[in-house]
């Protein structure tokens, strides 16, 4: 098995290089794999349907306890050949629908990559290998719906899905984990014999919903179901294969594989039966308001897709019986419809209704096998489709105290079924040609009317002959669900019974609707159901996800607001509430009692160093200030120099110089710095700036408070001279002891001269390209040059810019030679 | 001595952050300069005070006998400073060159990478299929 699913992979991997190779024939070759996948379910078959289902284990991630384990038995094998089965024919249907397309190597990679993962997930028994192929098939649905990723409405179809049937998965994921917690195991194949212990475990209301939230999404049961005909955007044998006949199912699946551990209960039947029916009804009705032959289909899906939920639901052995058999009756109608549907747009360019009619001569062959699809999805016999239906109506008859709301729905639901089949399978061919296609009707290649052929022809065939089906596979199947083997048998004619009599009654109707559809598809109560029922969920899904961006930009707006004082206050803000919440609340922190020696000329110092900083805040003159600077700057200078700090104090002099150079020449030709600023800015920012300066303050008393740990710099003296050959310690550490943080540094300064100097050598820049449409300049315009560059209008101050290019680049490597021969030269 | 000198320092953060505070980019550049002292003076008070005794180790002598001020924070403060210088430099081309294109010193009209008027993603018509 593991082989099986692998090779898809493979097959997914290798798909572009058959596509270059062959362009024809890429569909057939690639099908060979499906194909011999198939090939080898059928011969499990008889395995598993007598001696019981099969177990595989291989390891994976023996770290985690995580093997690959792989379970087969009758629900696991019906799937499987359903994946592998279509599967084949999508592909080979794909290899025809996309042959001009130049991504048809993309869509096989997507494609193939999806069937591993569904035969992944249908297969799987281990619980987290299960949620992986889960998830892989959310993925590559999304990718295969978004495939025309061009256009719009593909890529809203494409987040639809994936943002409902992931949110979905996670709840599922949640579910299991919650299931192994009661269980104690993650295989499927060892919790289905635990139903009681789950049932009774407090946990278990909590699984059952959040295994239905899984299972609902994926499945597309109200109020999810808009999701699905949405997906309708992907290209056509992507809605053929999992839009109706495969992943859509996943949902059901899990839920029939849950349905020994989780089913039984009063909460389990209630929930399934009312979401289920109420889906079917609905949907059943509001395929009918659209004359897109792929929106019908969409619609007729999730309606199938209910049906089998309620099935579930009421989950007697007659209605397993009917949910196995009406999942392999869909598969085969759906799939041929769909394939159906796709020739018609392939080979005339619409699949509208109200521009088809009259193929029959053009597309002979698609017709036969789109008709006997269509007559088995409305349940006309001798089809397949005639046995679901009688087989579901019987389920229907004995479900106990539900019985009559569950029949009447589900025959409201088939007669609306039994006209969408007609309109599907019949309307377009029958009749007069309605107007001019955009290409001449000509029928299909064989690669295209392969598939619906051979559904179609395999819906007539088990429905004259169900034995070839109903006690192996099927059989096998609901004992799969049920964990008890029955009997089940299924025959065209049951004599005259209630389901028989409850099938003319859905033909009356249903023929009634085909008969009616034209008015009713355009009435007002049709228009008003759907859009209540249909457009509402879609469209306030969407609304949710605008508002949700929306709020999100308000929130980011509010505190990223362009302005980049804000960003500084926020931070100052922040620092002032956590660093000073973090020191009030610390009860043990204690206080330098005694201030030691003051020597006067060093409090003088130090009062220069403030008053200076002070002047240059209240300066009003760009030259007073850098004064004020400068005197600042040299005071922390001396007190360097009078604490043991002659290496600090000599380039803090340089440095201090080198700045008061640089500063006098780059601000003569820049404005003033003065500037009104209103007198509540002013206070508040400087409130904010104190509150952050008397933190700093608090720290740093609080430190100081604690004993110094001198033994890195001791080890540093220790080891200056013997190790490094330096009487120089500060030197040492630079140059040796942390060399590569000095290296570090110089490269700092080398990047920043570098900029400097590409700065100062940019002389003229596309204006509207740096700043858009968003430059301010009331001061001075801007003089717009006939070659689109701009210059400031000042024009001196460009020239200006090259001259002090060649003055201010100079200083700079001056500046970082300063630091490291300094260092080295003593050590 | 190292309790005045936090105050020094945490007055220099103070005057610094106002001036990080203002419009004028000018007043910008002249925090910066403020805060790398503030910077440098904290370490260095952190590191405890010793009087005129470097750390340079005697002549023919192998190790420092008696007190000596620490080294440490020394090493990290000269770095520091020529760390400052760099980044005073760069910024203050940044603002002049800034000037040149904009004519402008003003902080709060240097909006152009984030403009307030968003490209809104939301505001195309939202089609639904059918």
């Amino acid at each position: 098995m593991l082989l099986a699913v692998l090779s898809v992979f493979a097959a997914a991997a290798v798909a572009p290089l058959v596509v270059r190779l062959s362009r024809k024939a890429a569909g057939w070759i690639l099908a060979t794999v499906p194909l011999g996948a198939f090939v080898f379910f059928i011969r499990q078959a008889g395995h598993v349907t007598h001696d019981g289902p099969l177990r595989e284990s291989t390891p994976w991630f023996p770290a985690y306890d995580l093997p690959l384990t792989f379970y087969l038995d009758g629900l696991s094998l019906l799937f499987a050949l359903l994946v592998t089965g279509i599967g084949t024919l999508i592909v080979v249907y794909a290899g025809g629908y996309l042959k001009h397309s130049d991504e048809l190597g993309r869509f096989y990679v997507q494609l193939l990559s999806f069937m591993g993962a569904m035969l992944g997930l249908v297969l799987a028994d281990n619980a987290i290998v299960f949620f992986i192929f889960f998830e892989l098939t959310s993925l590559t649905s999304y990718l295969l719906i978004g495939f025309y990723h061009n256009e719009e409405d593909s890529r809203q179809a494409a987040r639809k899905a994936l943002v409902v049937t992931g949110a979905g998965g996670l709840a599922l994921m949640a579910g299991l984990i919650l299931l192994y917690q009661v269980t104690g195991t993650w295989e499927f194949s060892e919790m289905l014999a635990m139903g009681d212990t789950v049932v009774q475990s407090p946990l278990y209301v909590g699984i059952f919903i959040l295994v239905c939230a899984g299972a609902f999404t994926k499945s597309a049961q109200f109020p999810f179901h808009f999701w699905l005909p949405a997906a309708m955007a992907g290209p056509t044998p992507v809605s053929a294969y999992l839009h109706s006949a495969t992943m859509v199912k996943a949902g059901v699946f899990i839920l029939a594989r849950m349905h020994p551990v989780l089913g039984g209960t009063e909460l389990w039947t209630t929930t399934l039966v009312a979401f289920g029916g109420f889906t079917m009804l609905m949907t059943a009705w509001l395929a009918l308001r659209y004359t897109d032959l792929k929106q019908i289909l969409a619609y007729t899906t999730t309606m199938v897709l209910g049906l089998l939920t309620m099935l579930l639901g009421v989950g007697t052995e007659e209605a397993i019986a009917a949910m196995v058999t009406f999942t392999l009756v869909h598969a085969l109608y759906k799939g041929a419809l769909f394939m159906l549907a796709g020739n018609i747009d392939h080979e005339t360019g619409t699949r509208d209704l109200k521009e088809l009619g009259g193929l029959r001569s053009a597309m002979p062959i698609t017709m036969i096998g789109g008709l006997a699809a269509a007559l088995s999805m409305s349940g006309i016999p001798p089809f397949f489709g005639f046995i679901g239906k009688e087989i579901t109506y019987e389920a229907a008859l004995h479900a106990g105290g539900w019985s009559t709301l569950i029949l009447g729905a589900s025959v409201l639901a088939n007669a609306a079924l039994v006209a969408s089949g007609l309109l599907v399978g019949l309307k377009p061919f029958i009749g007069e040609i309605k107007g001019a296609f955009t290409r001449e009707p000509h029928e299909a290649p064989l690669s295209m009317y392969l598939g619906p052929c051979v559904l179609g022809g395999l819906g007539l065939a088990i429905g004259l002959y169900p034995a070839f089906v109903d006690h192996s596979l099927l059989q096998s199947a609901q004992a799969g669900i049920l964990q008890e083997p029955h009997e089940l048998h299924l025959a065209l004619w049951h004599g005259v019974n209630p389901a028989l009599i409850a099938s003319l009654i859905t033909f009356a109707i249903g023929f009634a609707i085909y008969y009616g559809w034209e008015r009713l598809q355009k009435s007002a109560v049709m228009g008003g159901f759907g859009r209540a029922l249909g457009d509402a969920p879609g469209d306030g899904f969407e609304r949710l996800l605008y508002e949700l961006g929306r709020s999100s930009h308000t929130i980011t707006r509010a505190f990223q607001t362009g302005q980049f004082r804000r960003y500084l206050l926020l931070i100052f803000t922040g620092t002032i509430v956590m660093v000073g919440g973090a020191l009030l609340f610390e009860a043990n922190l204690s206080w330098p009692s005694e201030l030691g020696e003051v020597r006067y000329y060093e409090a003088a110092l130090a009062g220069l160093v403030v008053l200076s900083a002070l002047a240059a805040v209240r300066a009003n003159d760009r030259f007073v200030a850098i004064l004020a600077l400068s005197i600042g700057g040299y005071s922390v200078a001396l007190l360097y120099l009078l604490f043991g700090a002659p290496d600090l104090a000599m380039t803090q002099f340089s440095v201090e110089t080198l700045t008061l150079i640089l500063l006098v020449i780059v601000l003569i030709h820049l404005p003033n710095i003065d500037g009104y600023e209103p007198i509540t800015s002013r206070v508040r920012d400087a409130v904010v700036a104190v509150g952050v300066g008397a933190i700093v303050t608090t720290v740093a008393f609080a430190a100081l408070s604690f004993p110094l740990d001198r033994s890195v710099s001791e080890f540093m003296m220790q080891n200056s001279y013997t190790e490094a050959q330096g009487s120089n310690i500060v030197n040492v550490i630079l140059v040796d002891f942390r060399g590569l943080d000095t290296m570090g540094e110089i490269i700092v300064l080398t990047m920043a001269a570098l900029g400097v100097f590409v700065l100062m050598r940019m002389r003229r820049i596309r204006l509207p390209e740096i700043l858009g449409t968003r430059l301010h300049s009331d001061d001075e315009p801007i003089r717009v040059d006939g070659d689109g560059e701009t210059v400031p209008a000042g024009a001196e101050a460009g020239g200006a810019a090259d001259q002090n290019g060649a003055e201010v680049h100079p200083d700079e490597p001056a500046g970082a030679e300063e630091a490291a021969p300094d260092d080295q030269s003593t050590s | 001595m190292e309790l005045i000198l936090a105050v020094v320092s945490g007055t220099l953060f103070a005057a610094s952050f106002y001036l990080l505070l203002r419009r004028n980019l000018l007043r910008f550049v002249i925090g910066i300069i403020i805060l790398g002292n503030a910077v440098n003076l904290l370490i260095f008070t952190m590191g405890r005070l010793t009087r005129e005794v470097p750390p340079v180790i005697p002549y023919g002598q192998k190790v420092i006998e008696g007190a000596y001020a620490n080294p440490l924070p020394q090493a990290l403060i000269l770095t520091a400073i020529v760390i400052s210088f760099g980044l005073l430099a760069f910024t203050l081309v940044l603002v002049y060159r800034n000037y040149t294109v904009s004519r402008t010193i003003d902080a709060d009209r240097l909006t152009a990478s984030e403009p307030e008027q968003d490209v809104d993603l939301h505001t195309q018509k939202k089609r639904l299929p059918a």
